[in-house]
This record gives C-alpha cells, structure tokens and sequence, in this order.
C-alpha cells in the first residue's frame, strides 16, 4: 500500500511538475507601460522612414533637373 | 520617389512587427524570458544581409555577362548595405548573449573564453571580413572596367563564402546558438512558436524592403555623382 502512495505521488509530482509555470517578467504588460516602449520605438522608426522618403523625394528632384 | 508601393508594403510590415512583436505571446523559455522577442529584430538583420548578398551576388554576375557599368554600381551598394545589417546583427546578437549566454555565476567578461569560441561567431565574423574585404579590394583598383570586373568576380567567391562560414560549418557543430548540430536557427519548428511565425515572416520581409530602399537611393545617388564627373 506504501509503495503504491509513493508511486502514485510520484506520477502526481511529475505530472505537476511538468505543468509548473516558468516565471517571467510580465509586470510591463500587466500594468501597460510596454504600449510606452512601442510608441517610442514607432517614433524612432517614423523618423527615419521620414529621412530616408525626404532623401528619395531630393534625389528624384535631381534626376528630372538633368 | 519612384515606384513606391514596395517602400509602402515594407514601412507598413516594420510597424506591424514593432507592435505586434512586442505584444504577442511568447513561448515561456525559462533562458530566453522576454528577450525571445530579438528573434523579429536581431534575426531579421541577418536574413536582410543574406538576401542582400544574393541580390548583390546575381548583379555581378549579370555584370560579367553583359558589361553593363549600372550592375557594378548596383552589386557594390547591396553589398554594401548587407554589410551594414550584418554589422547591426553581430552587435544586437552581441547584447542578447551578454545577458542569456553568461555563466551566472562569473562575471561577463570571464564568460567571454567560452563565448568566443562560439561556431555561429567566429563564422559570421569570417563572412563580414570577406565582405569587408571586397570594399577594400574594390577602393585599391583605379581603372573603372578593371575594378568592375575584378570585384564582380570577388563578389562571386565573397558569396561562395557564405555557404561554409554560416551555413554550413556552424550547423554540424555544438553551440549555444539555437541551430547548432540540432538543425536550423530560427526556421526549425521547436526553437519558434506558431504565433511568432506570424510576426516573424512579415519582419523578414519588411526589414529585407527596407535594406533594397536604401540600397536604391545609394545607388541612384552614385548614378547621379557619376553622370556629374562625366559632364
């Protein structure tokens, strides 16, 4: 009767012991500030397609100037 | 600007990605934790420097074939912006392993003798320095058909480089860098979740874009200075 108690909380520690959770950092997304970090990502990335169209749009002025 | 439904489609694809990369659900990886999150960033810049070389590496070929200067101009600049997206994946790699691939228990720097032997970087090293080389090679050569041709034909075996320097000799042996001698970095199926997938092609494709964008102006600019030396 031992053994089978022991066996079968082996099966149960194992089975819950796959389903433990991995720990992660979620705090940004809980309370929201990670939607901060993508608007300052969006506007380093605005500003630089700004500066490449400003360079294509220049470059396309001098090529009809010729 | 010229024929720009192309800049739109990658504009459009790198602001999915920076949204949706940053809030989709991650796999739970008790190493990895947030940070897998690089896979749309730091592994984008080396697809966008892969495809970048072999557009380059088709222009010098075109250019042996027909002799025509605008390849040579075109195969230098894609050359040259895929060296500026390996550059930017050597650096973002070198800040994701500083904080997964560390031994918690030495410090960084004495993490260091067994990062640097690491396969993947001692490959992609070799392959920036051929490339590297290719920049140097051409600059040296003062007559312009012979530069042409003579770098068309190092573009060739700079490309042929690749294939053993990151595709194949870091894949047959042990690394920390998912894709060792288990298989593929980042397309094998266990080291991606589904979901990510949906992020993951998109930012290829939208980073890629991006990188033919600037090669385009670079090369319309050189088009541009070359017809005011000639005038």
């Amino acid at each position: 009767m031992k053994k089978l108690i022991a066996v079968f909380a082996l099966l149960l520690f194992m089975f819950f012991g796959n389903a433990q959770e991995v720990t992660m950092d979620d705090a940004m997304k809980d309370n929201g500030k990670i939607y901060v970090v993508i608007a300052v990502m969006l506007t380093i990335l605005a500003g630089l397609v700004l500066y490449l169209v400003r360079l294509d749009r220049k470059i396309s002025k001098l090529e009809k100037n010729k | 600007m010229r024929k720009s439904w192309w800049k739109i489609l990658g504009v459009l694809l790198l602001v999915y990605t920076f949204i949706a990369g940053l809030l989709i659900e991650v796999p739970r990886n008790p190493q990895l934790q947030e940070t897998i999150r690089n896979l749309f960033f730091h592994v984008c810049m080396w697809f966008g420097m892969m495809i970048l070389f072999i557009v380059s590496f088709v222009r010098a070929i075109m250019y042996l074939r027909t002799n025509k200067h605008i390849h040579d101009i075109a195969s230098r600049q894609y050359a040259g912006v895929g060296i500026l997206f390996g550059v930017l994946g050597y650096m973002t790699g070198a800040i994701w392993m500083s904080y997964t691939w560390i031994d918690s228990n030495k410090s960084v720097f004495n993490s260091f003798d067994t990062i640097a032997r690491e396969p993947k970087l001692i490959g992609a090293a070799i392959a920036l320095l051929v490339y590297a080389a290719y920049l140097v090679l051409r600059d040296s050569i003062q007559d312009m058909d012979k530069r042409a041709r003579i770098s068309a034909v190092y573009n060739i075996f700079a490309f042929a480089m690749l294939f053993p320097s990151i595709w194949i000799i870091p894949r047959l042996l042990d690394s920390l860098h998912p894709g060792g001698s288990e298989g593929n970095p980042a397309l094998d199926p266990g080291s991606a979740s589904a979901k990510m997938r949906l992020v993951f092609y998109p930012a290829i494709a939208g980073w890629t874009l991006i990188g033919v964008w600037i090669a385009t102006l670079k090369i319309r600019m050189k088009i541009l200075y070359e017809q005011k030396l000639s005038q």
